[in-house]
């Protein structure tokens, strides 16, 4: 066959998550990725846009423009889409608790580049309820974070129809580590719950329900059992469109379909070897385009570095290209399903789906997707899930190249030398965000930003959408922090369950755990009283996992474990340790906002008097600011390449001996 | 620690009633521990605590439950009423271990949320650690210093059982969580499984109907005279969630409180640590042990009569049986 006659399908969206320091230095990483082929925007926030504080709030020390872009006001959103065109853009915005806020800061930048926001086409990511269970850039309690989720649904759907509104995930459920059959049951819940919600709101007539089924789309993950993973999306494909017709009644086929995106999983990338990384990747994006039936809408790839912290441009390009190769390269896109008529991959879609009802149905049994976010009922067997990954992973079960098998490796020249082989962010950025800030508050009319904010708690008091109120104060100059404190105080905030309440999992008993628990017995008899650990995770980080397994793994120990969730204040983090006479601080810091936040813990403790409590920390922090850290009185740090609990669990016990002058080895 | 007064129980003392967090935090790390060392520090220190015993400070209530009823947030909830009135409150947190491993999850702190900024409240869990079932023994001790410095101590535990028994002999009021909808705890109620609590709170009543259906069952099955006498159990609707109905429970607590104060209080203390006394040389010598010292009744008396300090009593009593127990053996 020649070359000119063979029809390819057109390629899905390629995408590339990020975003930086701040609005400019992000508008011109965009830029180069377009002109190197990329063909959507997919911006990640830096955490206090994503929880709704201003860069110069206290709680935004550290975290700004981190690991996204901080977006303050309508200013920094113009700055971020600099020339480049928002009528002829698809942008994505992973952004679920302000959501409305950034949307609305999106079409008022449009309307000031002479766009017409009916035009615009992207996607809000506003997937509230998945915050509460993995992500943890929640603020309001569930209910009013619902409505304001169908706020946005109802009002793009009716004022800016190409958009897509939300973006269900199951995607972050994987990467807390749920099963295939976890993501497709809850998932699927979230997004009745979300409809149900829309259809109870009353702001869609009956006959224009379809089109609001018809915008909803998906963001899910690819893990490396390729095959299952393949499955699970046929499976989801399936279970939507008799979903939808079922119980929405929607006829036209075309609103029914499951259309998602893909950024594959990251959670089984490792720090150790992290070449292999690549094989991971690329294994993952075949799961998501294998099947035509299947095949993702857009993508996007994590870096090989993606354990070590923030990828470099380099390293995003190179994951860029692993897509451009498959695209292009291969004949993938010349055929129809593969999988079309094949008995195993049938057997196996049906097995996934027959779980997922079933795990649907529990779901139902506990009130639905809403009430299990406050009664904890899915969280907990998420933490379930991982543990038993975990678990898995300590007894050899579960191989992982690198890390329980094939470990001995040549040095790495990715990793070698001077480069830490990771992005830094510019130590300035911080401050000159700030500036920036409050030079943008001096220039604003005031009272137009009052009037603006009045309307806005009427509206959020009184019902009525949030949307219209929302971008007249993108126009009149609000911000971020204006504008959450707001939808706070009418609101409330929420503390969500941690999960950790779970019974033992597997090898309970095992040698290496028996000989921990003997240790933490003794420890404690030799102290007078049971050892005690206080998990703290302060500051804006999400990142749970870690706590959680550390939690689990602890109590399974011997310990009594104080652990109250994410986003605690350092202040908080000094008080529960002190109240609760723990023998160790275990910190856990993902975010890269471990020197502040170390620095501002000790500050707490020496104020309220805690001097004798060891500290030690753990999460995605590099070499250097380990010996740091330690310069500072860290007792040990811990990082993903300490995959052995047990290891972990000797050496807090090592920690807390010597600090009460015991013979540490014992 | 590095505590100017550590050392000096008098200084120590002091510091607990004038609410300096870092004492009280150390001393209840103290009284957790079993080291003779730190048993002899305590012992004097509740010499110092103990003085006036017959103008007792301080409400001690209990609140109990099924697991989910909203304990916690219920507590929270009357944290803010109370800090609203001006009261100081600690809370023991009282959550099980695991039988196997002796770790524990201390969750109850999650949704007892308060402002860092607020120095009057204090929030201190304790695991059972598997002691028969009952609460862990420190729970008294540790009462004991919270009261000095607080207004109100409030003991949460999941109440079944031993527990439940054990904190409605320990508190000056009990007060009973319902979670709407479950019968449970109105058969338990009238099959006299559960000690009568003081005051009875169907908790969640925003959930509507489920929770207007087991009040009335309540209502109905409890409406009545306390055993101590002179007051009528209220059965009370609350929602932890909007706020419903705490307001009339503070006052139904302050309301007991008013009843008890005085020559009754002091009188009632003294048995709740004359119960805890017992409690503990049971667990340790068995019902020989109490026998040997004439028997659980006159063994409460005898304790009652006494002066109070807790653990010169305890061991006294503990001397006094191992010398008998020596002897029966020579
Ligand atoms: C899973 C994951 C997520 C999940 C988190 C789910 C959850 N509930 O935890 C999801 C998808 C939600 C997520 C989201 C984000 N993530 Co993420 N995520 C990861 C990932 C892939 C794995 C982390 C993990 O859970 N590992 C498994 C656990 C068990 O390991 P661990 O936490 O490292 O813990 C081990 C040790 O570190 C240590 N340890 C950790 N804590 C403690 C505490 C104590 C006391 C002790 C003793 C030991 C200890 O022991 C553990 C055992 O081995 C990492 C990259 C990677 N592969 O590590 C990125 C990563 C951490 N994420 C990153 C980012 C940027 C984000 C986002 C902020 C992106 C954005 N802009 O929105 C968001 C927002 C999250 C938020 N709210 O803060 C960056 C952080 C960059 C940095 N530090 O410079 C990373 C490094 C990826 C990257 N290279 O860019 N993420
Ligand atoms: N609807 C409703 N839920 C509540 C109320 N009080 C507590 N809850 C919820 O009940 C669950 C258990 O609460 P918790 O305080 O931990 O209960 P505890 O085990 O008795 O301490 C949580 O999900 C709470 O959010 C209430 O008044 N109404
Ligand atoms: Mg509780």
């Amino acid at each position: 066959m020649s070359q000119e006659t063979v029809k390819r399908d057109r390629p899905w969206l390629m995408r590339t998550y990020s975003g930086h320091s701040s609005a400019k230095a992000s508008n011109a990483l965009y830029r180069t990725n377009l002109s190197r082929g990329q063909t959507g925007l997919s911006v990640a926030f830096d955490l206090p846009t994503q929880t709704g504080y201003d860069s110069d709030h206290p709680l935004a020390r550290g975290e700004v423009g981190k690991v996204g872009v901080p977006i303050n006001h309508i200013g920094d959103m113009e700055a971020l889409f600099h020339d480049i065109p928002l009528g002829q853009m698809n942008t994505s915005m992973t952004i679920n608790a302000t959501a409305p806020w950034l949307l609305a800061l999106y079409v008022a930048a449009a309307e000031r580049q002479g766009v017409d926001p009916a035009q615009l086409q992207g996607t809000t990511q506003n997937d509230v309820l998945k915050e509460y269970l993995s992500r943890g850039t929640y603020i309001f309690p569930p209910e009013p974070s619902v409505r304001l989720t169908t706020d946005l649904i109802t009002y793009t759907v009716e004022n800016i129809p190409k958009w897509n509104p939300t973006n269900i995930c199951s995607y972050h459920l994987q990467e807390a580590g749920a099963t295939p059959t976890q993501e497709l049951a809850y998932a699927l819940s979230t997004a009745t719950a979300i409809l149900d919600a829309v259809k109870a709101s009353g702001q869609v007539p009956d006959d224009r329900f379809g089109d609001v089924v018809g915008r909803i789309s998906f963001f899910v993950n690819a893990g490396i059992r390729f095959v299952e993973e393949t499955c699970k999306l046929r499976a989801f494909g399936r279970m939507w469109d008799t979903l939808t017709s079922e119980r929405y009644g929607v006829t036209n086929a075309k609103q029914r379909r499951f259309r998602y995106g893909v950024q594959v999983n990251s959670l089984g990338l490792t720090e150790p070897q992290p070449e292999n990384n690549v094989q991971r990747i690329v294994l993952e994006m075949l799961s998501v385009t294998l099947s035509k039936n299947a095949r993702a809408r857009a993508i996007q790839l994590p870096a090989w570095n993606e354990a070590l912290g923030l990828p470099r441009p380099w390293d995003q390009q190179w994951a860029l290209r692993m897509q451009q190769v498959l695209a292009l390269e291969t004949d993938l896109l010349e055929y129809g399903d593969l999988l079309d008529g094949s008995h195993v991959i049938e057997a196996k879609v049906q097995e996934l789906i027959d779980g997922a009802h079933e795990e649907m149905a529990r779901v139902d049994e506990h009130g639905g997707m809403v009430s299990c976010i406050d009664n904890g009922y899915v969280k907990r067997e998420l933490v379930q899930s991982h543990t038993r990954r975990l678990r898995n992973i300590e007894s050899g079960e579960l191989q992982i190249v690198g890390v329980n098998c094939y470990k001995e490796s040549a040095e790495s020249p990715l990793t070698a030398g001077d480069e830490s082989g990771i992005m830094k962010v510019d130590e300035r950025a911080e401050r000159e965000q700030i500036e920036s800030l409050q030079a943008f508050r001096a220039s604003r009319d005031d009272s137009k930003v009052k009037a603006a904010l009045q309307q806005l708690r009427a509206c959020a008091n009184d019902g009525s959408n949030i949307m219209p109120a929302s971008i007249e104060c993108a126009r009149a100059g609000v911000t971020t922090g204006e504008w959450s404190e707001v939808l706070r105080e009418v609101f409330g905030e929420f503390r969500a369950p941690t999960g950790i309440d779970i019974s033992p999992v597997g090898n309970g008993g095992s040698d290496a755990l028996e000989g921990v628990r003997r240790r933490v017995k003794k420890t404690g008899e030799e102290l007078g009283r049971p050892l005690r650990l206080l998990i703290g995770k302060p500051g804006l980080d999400g990142h749970s996992n870690g706590a959680e397994q550390i939690a689990v793994k602890g109590r399974d120990a011997g310990f009594e474990i104080v652990y109250e969730g994410i986003r605690l204040t350092p202040a908080q983090i000094a008080r529960a340790a002190q109240e609760e006479g723990v023998h160790l601080i275990g910190l856990s810091v993902l975010s890269g906002s471990h020197m502040e936040l170390v620095q501002d813990i000790n500050r707490e403790m020496e104020k309220i008097g805690v001097t004798d409590i060891p500290l030690i920390i753990g999460g995605i922090i590099p070499d250097e600011d380990a010996l740091a850290l330690q310069d500072q009185g860290v007792k040990a740090v811990f990082t993903p390449k300490d995959a052995d609990l047990n290891t972990i669990m000797n050496t807090m016990v090592t920690i807390i001996r010597e600090a009460n002058g015991l013979e540490p080895a014992a | 620690m590095s505590l100017p007064h550590a050392d000096d129980p008098a200084e120590l003392a002091a510091a607990i009633a004038a609410g300096d967090r870092a004492a009280i935090a150390h001393v209840l790390n103290l009284l957790d521990d079993r080291r003779d060392e730190a048993r002899k520090k305590t012992t004097a220190l509740l010499a110092h605590l103990q003085q006036d015993q017959d103008n007792p400070t301080g409400q001690l209530i209990g609140i109990t439950g099924p697991p989910g009823a909203g304990k916690s947030t219920l507590s929270a909830a009357l944290i803010r009423v109370w800090r609203a009135r001006g009261l100081r409150v600690a809370v023991l947190a009282v959550d099980p271990s695991s039988p196997i491993s002796g770790g524990a999850l201390l969750g109850d702190r999650l949704r007892m949320q308060t402002s860092t900024e607020d120095d009057g409240v204090f929030v201190r869990s304790l695991s059972s650690r598997g002691q028969f079932g009952g609460l862990s023994a420190e729970v008294w001790p540790m009462s004991v210093v919270m009261l000095a410095g607080f207004d109100i101590v409030l003991i949460e535990t999941v109440g079944v059982g031993q527990r439940e028994v054990d904190i409605a002999r320990l508190c000056d009021t009990t007060c009973y969580v319902a979670q709407p909808g479950s019968g449970d705890s109105v058969q338990f109620i009238k099959a006299g499984v559960l000690e009568v609590p003081h005051i009875l709170v169907v908790n969640k009543a925003d959930m509507g109907n489920l929770a207007t259906r087991t009040l009335s069952e309540l209502e109905a099955a409890l409406k009545r005279t306390h055993p101590d006498g002179h007051w009528q159990v209220p059965v009370l609707a609350t929602s932890a969630v909007d706020g419903t109905g705490i307001e009339t429970l503070a006052d139904a607590l302050e309301e007991h409180y008013q009843l008890l104060r005085g020559p009754q209080l002091a009188l009632r203390r003294k048995r709740y640590q004359a119960y805890w006394i017992h409690k503990r040389l049971l667990e340790e010598f068995g019902s020989f042990g109490i026998d040997q010292l004439g028997g659980e009744e006159s063994l409460l008396a005898q304790l009652q009569a006494q002066d109070m300090n807790l653990f010169k009593q305890y061991d006294a009593l503990r001397l006094r049986l191992y010398n008998r127990i020596q002897d029966t053996l020579e």
